[in-house]
C-alpha cells in the first residue's frame, strides 16, 4: 500500500493502461513535453514517446474528432481537455458524431475525453465549469465523475477499457487535496455504472458526486455530532448510466433524500435524479426531494462571490437539518 | 451505328497508366451512379423514398475518378463520402441495393432504418459515412489517417468537402491538425457552385479553394472536376505522395451541381442558361465517353453494353428490395451502447 493523491492515482491509471495496451494513446494540448497543465501526463512522453502522447493544436473539435477516427480503427485514444470548460468547443463532435456512431452506423468509438473540472479554486467562469448536464442528455455517451483517489484510478482504467465513449470528469479541487492508501501491483478497476455508499446512515440520504461528496461527508459528520442524525452519503461515481438501484435502495432505507451537486440547478442532474425517485420510489418518501446546488449564475471569480454561489458544507448541514425535521 | 475500331497503335496513350479494362470500369461506375440516381428519382416520385433525395448529377466524374485512384486491395484506403459522392462509394464496393434500401428505410438497409440516404459505412470496403454536420468528417478522417501513420501502415485517407463546408470550424481544425501531424490524407474540395442556394462569393473571399491550402502549409491544386481522367491523375499523384509520407494534399475539383440541394428544391436561384450549358457542354459522363471513343481506346458497343448492364443491375436490385418491410418499431431501442442489448420501452407502453 502507498499513499497517493487523486491526481497521482489518475496518472497511475493512465500509465498502467498505456503499459498494458499499445493501442492506448493520449492527445491534447501541452500533454507531451510539458506534461499537461496540471502535470497529469508528466513523464509520459519520455516513457511512451511523442507518437503516443500527442501535443495538438488548440482545437478541441479536432482532438475529439481525430480520437473518434482512431477509435474506429481499433485504437483506444484518451483525449485531454486542458480545462473541461473547453469541451463545449467539441460539443458538436461529441454529441452529433461520437455519441450516435454506434447506433446509427454500428461504429465502435471507444474514446475517453477527460479533463479538470469544478470550482472552489477561484478559477472564474471559464476554468471552473461542471459540464455534465450538457452531455447527460445525450444517449450514446457515458459520464463518470470520481470523488476518491481509488475511483480516479479505477474509473480511468475502466473508461479506457470500455467499448463506448466515456467523458471522464476529474475535479481539480481534489487533485492534490485528498490522499488515499492504494494497493500496489493490483489491477484496480471501478465498474462503470455503480454507485458507492460513502457513509452508512438511516435518517436521511444525500445523493451526490464529485467534490460535493466530501462536503456532504463533512456535513454528515457535523450532523451526527451536533444533531445526532445518521446521514447516508451515496457517491454516484457514474452519472450516465445512472445507478438507479443504489439510489432507490438508499431512499427505501432512509425515506428522505437530499441531492447535492456543484453544478447549477436548472436542468441539472439533480432534477433527473428527483424525477427517477418520484417515478420509482414515491411510496417510500417521507418528505420532499430537495436539492442543494450552485445558484444559476456563471461562476464568478472573487472568493466572496464564488463561495456564495457554490454549495458549501454549511448549506448541506442546514438543508439536511430542515429535511430531517420535515 | 458504325462500330469503331479496337485500339490501335495510333490511339493516344491513356493518361495515368490506366488499362483499357480500367477505362471501361470507370465508365461502368459513372453509368451505374447515374442510373441508380435516376431510379431513385422514380422511387421518390412514387413516395417510396422516405426522406429527401440528393442527386450528384454533373458531379459523378470527380466522385468516381477520385475514389478510383485509391488502393482497393486488402487493407485498403478509406474515404469519407458526402451526399453527392455516391459514385465514390460504388467504386469502393457499396452495392446499389444497399443505397436503395437506405433511401427507402428498409429493415435490411445497412443502418436498419436508422439513418438516411448514403449515410452509412463499411470500413472493410473502405468508406466511412458522413453525418449532416458538414466539416466533421475532416477531423475524423484525420484520426483515421493518424492511425495509419501510428501503425506504420501504407494506407491513405481521402475526405470530400464541399465549397460551403470549407467555411466550417471543423474543416479548419481538422485540416490544420492533419497538416501538422503530416498524416496521409487527401482532401477533395468540391467547388460545385452551390451550397444549398448560397454561391461561393457569399461563402468565402478567395477565388479558388486551392488557395486555402497555403494557410495550412500543404500543396493545393485545382483541376477540372468534370474531366474524369484529370481528376484521376491528380488524385493518384496526391495519394502516392501521401502514401510516401508527404502528408496532406488538397485537390480542388471545379464542377457544377446541376440539381437543387435536394429533389424538392426547384433551383429558382440558378440561371436557366447556366444549367443548360453545363448539361449540354460539360457533362462529365458525356465528356468521358466522347474522349474514350475519339481516342479510340474503346468501342461504342462496349459502352452501350455497359449502359444495358447498369440498367439491368439496378432493375434487379430494385425488384429485390422495393417491397421489403420497414424495421419493426421496437428495434429502435437496441444498440445505443455496446451493452446492455436494448432499452425497455417506457412504462405506459405496457398499460
Amino acid at each position: 500500500m502507498a499513499e497517493v493523491t487523486y491526481l497521482e492515482a489518475l496518472r497511475q491509471g493512465l500509465w498502467e493502461e498505456m503499459e498494458r495496451d499499445p493501442s492506448v494513446f493520449i492527445l491534447g494540448e501541452d500533454v507531451g513535453a510539458y506534461g499537461g497543465a496540471f502535470k497529469v501526463t508528466e513523464g509520459f512522453t519520455k516513457r511512451f514517446g511523442e507518437e503516443r502522447v500527442i501535443d495538438t493544436p488548440i482545437s478541441e473539435a479536432a482532438i475529439v474528432g481525430a480520437a473518434a477516427g482512431a477509435a474506429h480503427m481499433g485504437m483506444r485514444p484518451v483525449a485531454e481537455m486542458q480545462f473541461i470548460d473547453f469541451i463545449s468547443c467539441a460539443y458538436d463532435m461529441l454529441t452529433n458524431y461520437v455519441a450516435t456512431a454506434r447506433y446509427r452506423a454500428g461504429l465502435a468509438t471507444p474514446i475517453v475525453v477527460r479533463g479538470p473540472c469544478g470550482g472552489y479554486v477561484r478559477g472564474g467562469p471559464f476554468h471552473s465549469q461542471n459540464p455534465e448536464a450538457a452531455f447527460f442528455h445525450t444517449p450514446g455517451l457515458k459520464i463518470v465523475y470520481p470523488a476518491t483517489a481509488r475511483d480516479a484510478k479505477g474509473l480511468i482504467k475502466a473508461s479506457i477499457r470500455d467499448d463506448d465513449p466515456v467523458i471522464y470528469l476529474e475535479h481539480k479541487w481534489l487533485y492534490r487535496r485528498i490522499k488515499e492508501q492504494l494497493p500496489e501491483g493490483e489491477d484496480l478497476l471501478t465498474p462503470i455504472g455503480e454507485a458507492r455508499v460513502a457513509r452508512e446512515g438511516k435518517d436521511l440520504s444525500i445523493v451526490t458526486y464529485g467534490a460535493t461528496v466530501w462536503k456532504s461527508l463533512e456535513a454528515a459528520e457535523q450532523l451526527a455530532k451536533d444533531d445526532g442524525l445518521s446521514v447516508e452519503v451515496l457517491d454516484l461515481r457514474t452519472l450516465l448510466p445512472m445507478d438507479d438501484t443504489a439510489i432507490m435502495r438508499t431512499v427505501e432505507k432512509t425515506n428522505k433524500v437530499l441531492i447535492v451537486h456543484e453544478d447549477t440547478r436548472t436542468g441539472g442532474v439533480a432534477g433527473e435524479i428527483a424525477a427517477r425517485i418520484n417515478e420509482q420510489a414515491f411510496a417510500w418518501l417521507d418528505g420532499p426531494i430537495m436539492r442543494v446546488t450552485a445558484h444559476d449564475v456563471p461562476l464568478p471569480y472573487a472568493p466572496t462571490l464564488e463561495d456564495f454561489v457554490l454549495p458549501q458544507t454549511e448549506d448541506i448541514v442546514k438543508a439536511a437539518r430542515w429535511l430531517a425535521a420535515y | 451505328m458504325a462500330s469503331r475500331a479496337a485500339p490501335t497503335a495510333q490511339s493516344p496513350p491513356v493518361p495515368g497508366g490506366l488499362t483499357r479494362e480500367q477505362l471501361l470500369d470507370i465508365y461502368r461506375y459513372l453509368r451505374l451512379t447515374r442510373t441508380l440516381e435516376e431510379r431513385l428519382v422514380a422511387l421518390y416520385r412514387q413516395s417510396k423514398v422516405i426522406g429527401g433525395l440528393f442527386r450528384s448529377l454533373g458531379q459523378e466524374g470527380e466522385s468516381v475518378a477520385s475514389a478510383y485512384a485509391l488502393d482497393r486491395g486488402p487493407d485498403r484506403d478509406i474515404l469519407s463520402p458526402l451526399i453527392r459522392n455516391l459514385g465514390s462509394m460504388l467504386v469502393m464496393g457499396a452495392e446499389p441495393i444497399q443505397i436503395l434500401r437506405q433511401y427507402m428505410a428498409k429493415a435490411e438497409s445497412p443502418t436498419r432504418g436508422r439513418e438516411l440516404n448514403v449515410h452509412f459505412n463499411d470500413l472493410e470496403r473502405g468508406y466511412l459515412g458522413q453525418i449532416s454536420h458538414l466539416g466533421d468528417m475532416v477531423p475524423v478522417m484525420a484520426g483515421i489517417a493518424l492511425t495509419f501513420k501510428l501503425r506504420g501502415e501504407r494506407r491513405v485517407g481521402l475526405v470530400y468537402i464541399g465549397d460551403g463546408a470549407t467555411s466550417t470550424g471543423t474543416f479548419h481544425e481538422g485540416l490544420n491538425f492533419a497538416a501538422v501531424q503530416r498524416v496521409p490524407l487527401v482532401v477533395i474540395a468540391e467547388y460545385n457552385r452551390w451550397a444549398y442556394s448560397t454561391p461561393p462569393e457569399k461563402q468565402f473571399a478567395v477565388k479558388d479553394l486551392a488557395e486555402k491550402a497555403k494557410g495550412y502549409g500543404i500543396p493545393g491544386v485545382t483541376v477540372d472536376g468534370n474531366d474524369v481522367l484529370a481528376v484521376y491523375e491528380a488524385t493518384r499523384s496526391a495519394v502516392e505522395r501521401a502514401r510516401a509520407g508527404h502528408g496532406v494534399h488538397l485537390i480542388e475539383v471545379k464542377t457544377y451541381r446541376r440539381k437543387g440541394h435536394a429533389e424538392h428544391d426547384d433551383q429558382h436561384y440558378v440561371p436557366k442558361d447556366e444549367l443548360d450549358w453545363w448539361a449540354k457542354e460539360n457533362d462529365p459522363v458525356d465528356r468521358y465517353a466522347k474522349r474514350l471513343l475519339q481516342s479510340e481506346w474503346v468501342e461504342e458497343r462496349e459502352l452501350q453494353a455497359i449502359d444495358g448492364q447498369a440498367k439491368a443491375e439496378i432493375d434487379q436490385a430494385t425488384d429485390a428490395c422495393v417491397d421489403e418491410p420497414l424495421p419493426p418499431g421496437a428495434s429502435a431501442l437496441a444498440g445505443v451502447y455496446a451493452g446492455p442489448p436494448a432499452l425497455p420501452p417506457h412504462w405506459y407502453r405496457s398499460l
